[in-house]
């Protein structure tokens, strides 16, 4: 029953990609957010609206909020005791915050993809798996395409296609990113967020994540998280720039780079303090 | 800008600490000249040195050597017996009936199925039981209510087994009575049932400690792909842990297999060859127990039949440990 429920979305989902071309649509709408850790105020009043098939990054100093924002996206930060949240983030129109949204049908269609690679201690075949046979797609000739094409996608299937059965621990740290973003793109979701995905990698995985990310932008919107301002400007659309819980400026990555508005963001960029 | 303003103030501060210090200190020293003041006075400490690691082999030879001797004895016992029965005669016959000298019959399997239909009701109460308690534990307990609940399954895993005994035999049976008529005082079902109680704890806490070192990045990373947590805990969490949740069920079984207060008290004292668990029944462990308590006299075949009875128990416990690292090994999903 499920399956045949999560095959058609998945149909309908490759339906719409194919027909992109009207103007694009928010995806993610951020009005007056503040979430506080216990007593302590980690986020200020945001509000950001995020574009589909974008690559939107943020960029901001250490302990300025990055992660904390992007994991409120998929509600993960209700992982963390004490967390507590005011305003609103509408996903695709709907309140994420509201009562009757189930997180598990929110990270079903919002990927997420860690800093550190964190595939799971399964074959490489099976990681990628995993997403659609927790939801219910059970038929081993489309999860052997499924698990294709995803590697496909992250880049990574021909050097691991002889390989499959053998545990993802046996990778490279850079293969393990690519193979958690497989394994990301396998439930073929709506949104991936990545918070430094490329901050533990050598400059040659980083580099192949990178082109990764231009070519999945083309299907997914991307929020990314990077401490790299060269990689923000290589790889985004949008820069949001966080200080201290609060978004100073957001705009066209080139606008950001070039002429930015605020002059903390320009002393930011040009690497006068962070 | 905040930010940067209360750094600055906290260097301030710290200097005003540093120099606070330095102040205090009457006279300026060198960390390193204390160090070798030091090692100067050192000298019958690296006496010590030399002496511990040759005692400390001692106490390891001491103990590996105790173990030794036993399997030792065990075998040499062992050997004695079967000059007087045949192997074959103890591996197949279907009577165990050593207290006769002239008709005796020395079949092992009626104390087998003894220890198997006990250890096998322990295991269908234990490992359901202990496994979902350690993912409770592990994946849905708060802090707290893992600091409380932890401590008590170890307290629980150090009762007395002579206690389990008659719980067995006293509250256990007539409650069991109650439900099935025909269940006799002594039985194979009560000491099971009562065996299980007692490992749960042990499977519980040992599988609780492998769950909960699986790294949480895991869990995030099966969470943020719209995993439930019972999808999790089921499909993430314990296949990584399985090896440890394994070895814990092995270890429980092999005390479950050994377990012989609670059968001696509550299984009754009657080796029979029949899978029926409400019957009286002897496990291997209990028929030692009764031997040991009687007036066997040393150098009789009843004597030395305890020692076969023993080493059989000292195989089924050795198979349980080499089955427990094969599947362990097997299922090993590394991270
Ligand atoms: N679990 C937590 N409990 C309490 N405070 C937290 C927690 N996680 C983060 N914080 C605080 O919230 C603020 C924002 O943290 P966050 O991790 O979002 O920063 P970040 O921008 O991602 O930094 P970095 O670039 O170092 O990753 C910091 O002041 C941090 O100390
Ligand atoms: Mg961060």
């Amino acid at each position: 029953m499920t399956a045949t429920i999560e095959k058609q979305k998945v149909l309908e989902k490759q339906g719409d990609n194919k027909s992109s071309k009207q103007p694009k649509d928010i995806v993610y709408k951020t009005s007056e957010l503040n979430l506080w850790y216990g007593e302590i105020q980690a986020l200020k009043n945001i509000d950001l609206d995020i574009y589909e098939k974008e690559v939107t990054a943020i960029i901001g100093p250490s302990g300025c909020g990055k992660s904390t924002y992007i994991k409120t996206l998929n509600r993960m930060i209700e992982l963390v005791p004490g967390v507590k949240t005011s305003g609103e983030i509408a996903y695709r129109g709907r309140n994420i915050f509201d009562k009757s949204y189930g997180v598990e049908e929110l990270r079903t269609k919002v990927g997420m993809v860690f800093q550190k690679p964190n595939p799971f201690p399964k074959s490489i075949y099976e990681n990628v798996a995993y997403g659609p046979k927790i939801h219910g797609i059970r038929a081993k000739k489309i999860l052997d395409e499924i698990v294709e094409k995803s590697l496909r996608g992250a880049a990574i299937w021909d050097e691991v296609k002889d390989r499959l059965n053998q545990n993802a621990y046996g990778l490279s740290g850079g293969q393990q990113q690519r193979l958690c973003i497989a394994r990301c793109l396998a439930i073929e979701p709506d949104v991936i967020l990545m918070d430094e995905p490329t901050s533990a990698l050598d400059p040659i995985s980083t580099l192949k994540v990178e082109e990764l990310v231009q070519e999945l932008k083309e299907e997914f919107s991307i929020i990314i998280v990077t401490h790299n301002m060269q990689q923000a400007a290589r790889i985004s659309d949008k820069t949001a720039f966080f200080l201290n819980g609060e978004v100073v400026e957001f705009a066209e990555t080139d606008k950001i780079f070039s002429t930015p508005s605020d002059k903390r963001t320009e002393d930011y960029i040009t690497g006068r303090f962070g | 800008m905040r930010s940067a303003r209360r750094a600055s103030h906290l260097a301030m501060r710290m200097k005003g600490v540093l120099t606070l210090a330095i102040q205090n200190s009457p006279k300026s020293f060198s960390v390193q000249e204390m160090i070798a003041a030091k090692k100067q006075k050192k000298g019958p400490s690296s006496s010590i040195e030399k002496i511990v690691p040759f005692l400390l082999l001692l106490t390891a030879i001491v103990s590996v050597l105790t173990t030794l001797g036993i399997v030792f004895t065990l075998i040499v016992e062992t050997f004695t017996f079967f000059g007087r029965i045949p192997l074959q005669e103890f591996l197949t016959a279907q009577k165990w009936y050593p207290f006769s000298e002239t008709q005796g019959s020395y079949g092992i399997l009626p104390l087998v199925s003894g220890t198997l239909k006990v250890t096998l009701i322990a295991a269908i109460v234990a490992v359901p039981i202990g496994l979902a308690s350690a993912i409770f534990l592990s994946e849905y307990a708060s802090d707290r209510t893992r600091r409380i609940i932890k401590p008590i399954l170890e307290v629980l895993a150090g009762i007395p087994t002579i206690v389990y005994g008659f719980f067995a035999l006293t509250f256990v049976t007539p409650i069991l009575r109650e439900i099935i008529p025909t269940l006799e005082i002594f039985n194979a079902l009560s000491p099971g049932i009562v065996i299980g109680i007692m490992i749960t704890p042990m499977i519980a806490s040992l599988s609780e400690d492998s769950m909960s070192s699986v790294p949480n990045s895991m869990r995030e990373g099966a969470l943020a792909l719209g995993s439930t947590k019972f999808e999790v805990s089921l499909k993430v969490v314990l296949p990584a842990a399985v090896s440890g949740v394994v070895a814990s069920i092995v270890l429980a079984i092999s005390r479950a297999i050994g377990e012989t207060m609670i059968v001696a008290v509550a299984g009754g004292s009657t080796p029979n060859l029949n899978w029926d668990i409400t019957s009286s029944i002897q496990t291997m462990t209990a028929y030692i127990v009764q031997v040991s308590q009687g007036d066997a006299g040393y150098g009789t075949t009843i004597y030395y039949s305890i020692y076969a009875v023993g080493f059989t128990l000292f195989v089924f416990t050795l198979i349980m440990n080499l089955l427990a690292q094969f599947i362990a090994r097997r299922f090993r999903e590394e991270y």
